[in-house]
C-alpha cells in the first residue's frame, strides 16, 4: 500500500498525532449524518496489527500515486450520479420494442385453485402473452435452499400476493388491466398464521438445537423473559425490476437488480428448462438490497414472457406489489432464561426461539441456524440449551435481511442482560464486560473464536464517549419533532447499551467461493487493469473496493471494473457481510496471480512465481508498485510498460475462505462459522412518556472492522446499519393480520427520516483477523444488530416501562395498546 | 387520460362544468399517490396549477382570504403571524418538497380526516368558498366534510379559497406521528382562543370519520376560563377540558394507532394546547 505506512503522514485529514490507541473516531455529537467530523490519529507503533488512519478523500487531484489503494476512500463512480438523480437503476432499463410484464397475485393467504381462465385477458388489445404454471417449461418450483416455491402458483396459493399468472402487453397499464381480467376460481382455505399453531401442526422448516455443558445447571440469580420482534422490511427504494431480452441462440439475456447473479442464473435456467449458458445475466443498477434481492422475484417471469413473445420484456413492481414481492425479516418469539452468580457471572442460558418463515422456505434454515448458534450473544456461557425453530405459515415469506437471525436473538439476549444487571445490582456495561467473549473463547457450538474478539473493549469505548448535549429546546430536537407535541420539561432521558455478534460469510460447510478475473494490459501506452467479477454492487461500494485492491496489488492507477455478469464465475451473494472478504479476496488473489505471471515473463518464461493463488502474502518476492515490478529494496526489475509490451496478462482465480463444518443435528456442536464480527452501541434517547413519543438523541457505535479497506464506506455502513436498527426499534413493522399486510406503502411502513436519525459517534477498531484478506472483518451487518436493543434499553431506562417487543409503539409506553 | 389545463379561473370553472368527471389536481401530493397506487383512474385530470387567481392571499371584509392554491410553504413563511394555528399545522405537513407543492385547497378536496390543515380551520371557524359557473357559495369548514374523503363539493364546483376570521388570539396545533417528520397524523388537535369575545374553537384530526370540533370542551373553556383576571389555569379545568376533547373523538384502531391511544393522546394534546395558549394570553396581557 504505497503512500501509507505506519507513522507516515498523509493528507490533511490527519488532525492529531497523539498516542495511537488503535481507534479512529468519527462524529461525537458534533457532526450529524452526512456531515461527519473526522478526527484521526496516526499510529506511532509499527508493531500494531495494521492500523491506518482513514483518508476521507484522496489527494485533491485524485491522482497522487498510491492515493486510491486500500485504506483510502476514493470518490465512488456512482456517487454523484445518484445524488443528482442521474444513475440508471434497473427500473430505468429500456429497449425500443419492449413489452411490459405484469403479475396477477393471489388475494388470499391460502386457497386451492380450481381453475384459471385467461381468455378475457388474452382478448385485451395489446396483450401478447398470458402465462400460468402450465407454461413453465422447466422446473415449476425454485428456491435458494429448497426448491419449494412455485414460479407461478400450482393448484394452490400459500400466501397473499403469490404470483398466479403473468401478462405481457405493449403498455404497463394494459398489462395490469389484462391481468385483472384473468378469472381464478379459488376455494379459500383457513390460513395458518400463528407460528405456534404451525409448529404444533408439524409445519417445521428446521429445528436447530444447541447443547453445551450441563442442561440442568442451576444458578443463584435467574431472570426469565419473553420477547417479540415484528416483521421488518428491507425497504429498499428501487422496486424489483429488470429487462429480459430473447437471444438469437434460443437463450435469454436478463438485466436485473439482484444480489447474486449466479444463484439467479441457476434457478432461472432450471425453470426455463435451458442450460445455464443460455441464460446470461448482467447486473442492472441496484436500488438497495439488504437481503430482499436474494430470492427471485420477476426474473423467471420476465424471461418466460420474453421467450414466449420473442420481444424484450420489462417488469417493474409498484411499491405496494414490492411489499409482497420480496421476503422480509422473520418475526420472532424468543423465550430466555438466564442464570448467573450473585456477582453476575453467567452460569447458563436457556432459550427457545420461534421464527415465522411464512409460506416458503427461502433462507429460513440458515436464519434458524444463526439465531441458534449466535443465540446467547458474545458472552462466555458454560451451559447452554438453545432450541431455534423455523416454521411454515401462510404469512408472507421471510428470508434474508441484514443481520439474518442475529438481529432477533440480540434483542432477546441483550434485553435479558439488562434485566440480569438489575437483578444482581450491576451497571449494564459492567455485567456485559464481566461475561464478554474474548479471543480464544468458546462459542456455544464449541467453536473457538480465532483472532481478536474485543467485546469488552467495544463496550468500554461507547461507554466512555462523552455524553451528548442535554435536552434540546428546539422542536426538531424534541420527541414529536416539528409536530409541536412536546416541550423540554415533558421529556425524560435514558441511556442504554447493547453489543452483538454476527457471523461473516456463508457457514455450515457451504462451499463458499468468489471468482475474479484480472487483466493487465497497456491501453494508450498506460498499464491498465480490468477487474471482472460477478459480485453485485448493491450500493455498498464494492466497485470502489475492487478497484482499490487492484491498485494496491498491481501498483497501477488506472483500473476499470467491468459490469458484473455471468460471463465470469460466481462471486457468491452480496450478503452475510461477505463481499469485501470474498470478492475482495478473489481480486487480491487474481492480482497476485497476474503478478506471478509477470514474474514468469520477466524471467523469460521460467516458472518463478511463488504465489499459490490462495491469496497468501508472498513475502520477500518481487512486488508491483509504481508501475513496475520491484525487488524488496524497491529497485525496478522491469517496468509494466516493458513487461506488457508482449501482450496482456490475464488471470482468473476462484478463491475460498477456510472451510466450515455443519452443526451436529443433536448437539449443535461444530465449527460452523468462518469469522465473527462485533459491534457495540450506546443509545441516548429523550422520551415524552405521557405521549409515548421518542427521539433518539445520539447513538455511539464501536465496531472492530479488522481493516478498513475504504474508511468512508465503513462509516457509511455503520451509520446506515445503525439507522436500520433504529427503524426496527421504533417504527419499522409490516403489520400482518390474518396473513394480509396492512401497511404496504411508505405512507404507513415508516422508516427513519433525517429528523429521526441522530448524530452518530463512531469508533472504529482495526484489529486484524489473521485468516482474512488484509485482516478485514465484514462490516455491513453488525451495526444493525445491537442498535435495536440499545435504543430499547435506553427507553426502558428513561421510562421504567418493561418493553418486550419491537418496534416500540406509543401504545406500549402509554398502556393504550 | 385527458389532461385539462385551464389558464384562468373563469376557464377552470367552465372546464369543470364541461367535464365534471375530471379530477381536480393542485399540488398533486394526494392525487398522484392515488394514481400511482392505481386507487383512482379518472378519465381526466383538471390541473389548477396555472390558475393565478388561486395562488394568492389577501384581506377581504375583515377576513383573510387564502387562495386554494397557496402552498403550505408560503403559509409557513408569509402567514405565521396572521393564522398561527394553520401555520403550525402547515409546518407538520410532509417534507419540504411536499410543502412546496401541497395546498389547503387540495387538503379540503381530499377531505381526509387526517388532513393536517383541517383542525385549525375548524378551530378558527373558517369558511370554504366554492365556485361554479352557477355562482359562488361559502360553507363553514365544519359542514364541508361529510365523511371520509367525502364533502359537499358539487360535481361542477371547485374550491376557490378559505376565509379565516381576522379576530386574533392565541392558537395552537399539535399532531402525533410515529416518527418525527413526514408522517400522517395518528391524531391531531387545534385550539383557538378568542379573548375579545371570550370564545374557544377546537379541531380534532384523524380521530373520527371527519375532522370534528369538541363542542362541549369549547363551551367549558369559554364559560370557565378566567378571561378577565388572566389568572393561572386551574388544573381541574385543564383536566376536564382534556377529557371532553377525548370524548368528542370517535377513533378507530388502524395501522397507525389504536383508538385507546388516540383518545389518550388527544386528552394530553388538549391539555398542553390550552396551557400554552393561556400562557400566551397571559403574557400578552402583562400577567404571569
Amino acid at each position: 500500500m504505497a503512500g501509507w505506512g505506519p507513522g507516515v503522514p498523509g493528507p490533511e485529514d490527519v488532525v492529531s498525532s497523539g498516542p495511537w490507541d488503535g481507534v479512529w473516531r468519527v462524529g461525537g455529537g458534533v457532526g450529524g449524518p452526512g456531515n461527519p467530523l473526522w478526527a484521526v490519529r496516526l499510529d506511532p507503533d509499527a508493531g500494531h496489527p495494521a492500523p491506518r488512519p482513514p483518508v476521507v478523500e484522496a489527494g485533491a487531484d485524485g491522482s497522487a500515486p498510491g492515493s486510491q489503494g486500500i485504506g483510502t476512500s476514493p470518490v465512488r463512480p456512482d456517487g454523484a450520479l445518484k445524488v443528482r438523480g442521474e444513475f440508471a437503476f434497473s427500473s430505468d432499463l429500456w429497449a425500443d420494442d419492449m413489452l411490459w410484464g405484469a403479475t396477477l397475485r393471489s388475494p388470499h393467504p391460502s386457497a386451492t385453485i380450481r381453475s384459471v381462465d385467461v381468455t378475457a385477458a388474452l382478448a385485451v388489445p395489446g396483450v401478447y402473452a398470458v402465462l400460468t404454471s402450465a407454461d413453465v417449461p422447466g422446473d415449476r418450483y425454485y428456491g435458494l435452499e429448497v426448491a419449494d416455491q412455485p414460479v407461478l402458483a400450482v393448484d394452490e396459493v400459500c400466501y397473499r400476493g403469490e404470483p398466479v399468472a403473468v401478462v405481457a402487453a405493449d403498455h404497463p397499464e394494459t398489462a395490469r388491466r389484462a391481468a385483472a381480467r384473468i378469472v381464478v376460481d379459488y376455494a379459500v382455505r383457513e390460513p395458518v398464521t400463528d407460528p405456534e399453531v404451525a409448529l404444533a401442526a408439524g409445519r417445521l422448516v428446521r429445528h436447530v438445537p444447541i447443547r453445551k455443558g450441563d442442561p440442568a445447571a442451576a444458578a443463584e440469580v435467574v431472570v426469565v423473559g419473553e420477547y417479540r420482534v415484528g416483521m421488518q422490511d428491507q425497504a429498499f427504494l428501487g422496486p424489483e425490476s429488470g429487462l429480459a431480452v430473447p437471444a438469437e441462440d434460443g437463450g435469454v439475456e436478463l438485466y436485473v437488480a439482484t444480489q447474486w447473479l449466479h444463484a439467479d442464473q441457476r434457478q432461472v435456467a432450471a425453470a426455463l428448462g435451458l442450460p445455464a449458458e443460455l441464460v446470461r445475466l448482467s447486473l442492472a443498477g441496484v436500488g438497495g438490497a439488504f437481503g430482499a434481492r436474494e430470492d427471485l422475484s420477476m426474473q423467471v417471469h420476465a424471461c418466460l414472457l420474453a421467450l414466449r413473445t420473442g420481444r424484450p420484456v420489462k417488469m417493474v413492481y409498484g411499491r405496494e406489489e414490492s411489499f409482497v414481492g420480496h421476503v422480509h425479516r422473520h418475526p420472532a418469539v424468543l423465550r430466555y432464561e438466564h442464570g448467573a452468580t450473585r456477582d453476575g457471572e453467567l452460569v447458563y442460558v436457556r432459550a427457545r426461539i420461534l421464527l415465522d418463515g411464512g409460506a416458503y422456505t427461502s433462507t429460513t434454515p440458515a436464519v434458524v441456524a444463526n439465531a441458534a448458534s449466535l443465540g446467547v450473544g458474545p458472552y462466555r456461557v458454560p451451559n447452554v440449551t438453545v432450541d431455534a425453530y423455523g416454521v411454515h405459515t401462510n404469512n408472507p415469506p421471510c428470508g434474508a435481511m441484514r443481520g439474518f437471525g442475529a438481529v432477533q436473538a440480540c434483542f432477546g439476549y441483550e434485553s435479558q442482560m439488562d434485566r440480569l444487571a438489575e437483578a444482581v445490582g450491576l451497571d449494564p456495561v459492567e455485567l456485559r464486560v464481566r461475561n464478554a467473549l474474548a479471543e480464544g473463547g468458546t462459542m456455544p457450538t464449541g467453536q473457538v473464536v480465532r483472532g481478536p474478539a474485543p467485546v469488552a473493549r467495544l463496550l468500554e469505548l461507547v461507554r466512555d464517549r462523552p455524553a451528548p448535549p442535554p435536552v434540546g429546546a428546539e422542536l426538531w430536537q424534541l420527541p414529536g419533532g416539528m409536530a409541536n407535541t412536546t416541550a423540554p420539561e415533558q421529556v425524560v432521558r435514558g441511556v442504554g447499551y447493547a453489543v452483538g455478534i454476527k457471523n461473516v460469510c456463508f457457514s455450515e460447510g457451504f462451499d463458499d467461493y468468489a471468482t475474479a478475473r484480472v487483466r493487465l494490459e497497456l491501453i494508450g501506452g498506460e498499464p491498465t487493469a480490468l477487474v471482472h467479477t460477478a459480485a453485485a454492487e448493491v450500493g455498498q461500494g464494492l466497485v470502489t473496493v475492487q478497484a482499490q485492491i487492484a491498485r494496491t496489488e498491481l501498483g497501477v492507477e488506472r483500473v476499470v471494473v467491468a459490469t458484473a455478469d455471468t460471463a465470469v464465475g460466481s462471486a457468491g451473494s452480496s450478503s452475510a457481510s461477505r463481499q469485501t472478504y470474498m470478492t475482495g479476496g478473489a481480486v487480491r488473489a487474481a492480482c497476485r496471480a497476474v503478478r506471478a505471471a509477470l514474474i514468469t515473463r520477466l524471467a523469460g518464461g521460467r516458472a518463478g512465481a511463488t504465489d499459490d493463488g490462495g491469496g497468501r502474502v508472498d513475502e520477500g518476492g518481487p512486488e508491483l508498485a509504481g508501475g513496475a515490478l520491484r525487488d524488496a529494496a524497491g529497485r525496478v526489475l522491469g517496468t509494466l510498460v516493458d513487461l506488457l509490451a508482449a501482450g496482456p496478462v490475464e488471470e482468473t482465480v476462484r478463491w475460498r475462505h477456510r472451510p466450515t463444518r455443519s452443526l451436529d443435528p443433536v448437539t449443535g456442536q461444530g465449527d460452523a462459522h468462518v469469522q465473527y464480527a462485533f459491534a457495540a452501541h450506546r443509545a441516548t434517547v429523550d422520551v415524552d412518556p405521557e405521549l409515548g413519543l421518542v427521539r433518539v438523541v445520539e447513538i455511539a457505535t464501536a465496531q472492530d472492522v479488522g481493516r478498513a479497506i475504504n474508511p468512508q464506506a465503513v462509516v457509511g455502513q455503520i451509520q446506515g446499519g445503525t439507522a436500520q436498527g433504529l427503524g426496527l426499534a421504533l417504527m419499522e413493522e409490516l403489520q400482518v393480520v390474518d396473513g394480509v399486510i396492512r401497511n404496504p406503502s411508505f405512507t404507513d411502513y415508516l422508516i427513519p427520516t433525517v429528523l429521526d436519525v441522530p448524530p452518530m459517534a463512531v469508533d472504529v477498531l482495526e484489529l486484524a483477523d489473521p485468516d482474512a484478506p488484509y485482516g478485514l472483518r465484514g462490516v455491513g451487518e453488525p451495526p444493525t444488530i445491537s442498535a435495536t436493543p440499545a435504543i430499547v434499553a435506553a427507553i426502558r431506562a428513561a421510562t421504567g416501562v418493561p418493553l418486550a417487543r419491537v418496534p416500540v409503539r406509543p401504545e406500549h409506553l402509554t398502556g393504550t395498546g | 387520460m385527458d389532461f385539462l389545463q385551464p389558464e384562468s379561473w373563469a376557464e377552470a370553472l367552465a372546464v369543470r362544468a364541461a367535464y365534471p368527471e375530471a379530477l381536480p389536481v393542485a399540488g398533486g401530493t394526494d392525487v398522484m399517490v392515488e394514481l400511482n397506487f392505481a386507487r383512482r383512474r379518472p378519465p381526466a385530470l383538471l390541473d389548477l396549477g396555472r390558475v393565478a387567481e388561486l395562488a394568492d392571499w389577501g384581506g377581504e371584509d375583515g377576513l383573510l382570504r387564502l387562495g386554494a392554491g397557496v402552498p403550505y410553504r408560503r403559509i409557513v413563511t408569509e402567514l405565521a403571524g396572521r393564522v398561527p394555528g394553520l401555520a403550525m399545522a402547515a409546518r407538520t405537513v410532509g417534507s419540504p418538497q411536499i410543502r412546496n407543492r401541497g395546498t389547503v385547497g387540495g387538503n379540503l378536496g381530499s377531505a381526509s380526516p387526517a388532513g393536517d390543515a383541517l383542525p385549525p380551520l375548524l378551530a378558527t371557524g373558517a369558511l370554504v368558498e366554492l365556485a361554479s359557473v352557477r355562482g359562488v357559495r361559502r360553507v363553514p369548514v365544519a359542514g364541508f366534510c361529510t365523511g371520509p374523503k367525502r364533502s359537499v363539493l358539487a360535481p361542477d364546483e371547485l374550491i376557490a379559497a378559505v376565509l379565516l376570521p381576522a379576530e386574533r388570539g392565541p392558537e395552537q396545533f399539535a399532531k402525533i406521528g410515529t416518527r418525527n417528520a413526514m408522517v400522517i397524523a395518528v391524531c391531531s388537535f387545534a385550539l383557538a382562543l378568542r379573548p375579545a369575545d371570550r370564545t374557544v374553537g377546537t379541531g380534532i384530526g384523524s380521530a373520527a370519520p371527519t375532522p370534528v370540533r369538541a363542542v362541549a370542551a369549547e363551551e367549558l373553556l369559554a364559560a370557565e376560563l378566567p378571561w378577565a383576571s388572566r389568572a393561572e389555569l386551574p388544573d381541574p379545568l385543564v383536566r376536564r377540558f382534556g377529557e371532553l376533547v377525548a370524548a368528542a373523538a370517535s377513533p378507530i384502531d388502524d395501522v397507525r394507532g389504536t383508538a385507546a391511544y388516540r383518545r389518550h393522546a388527544l386528552g394530553v394534546l388538549a391539555g398542553r394546547a390550552v396551557r400554552r395558549a393561556w400562557t400566551e394570553h397571559r403574557r400578552e396581557g402583562g400577567a404571569g
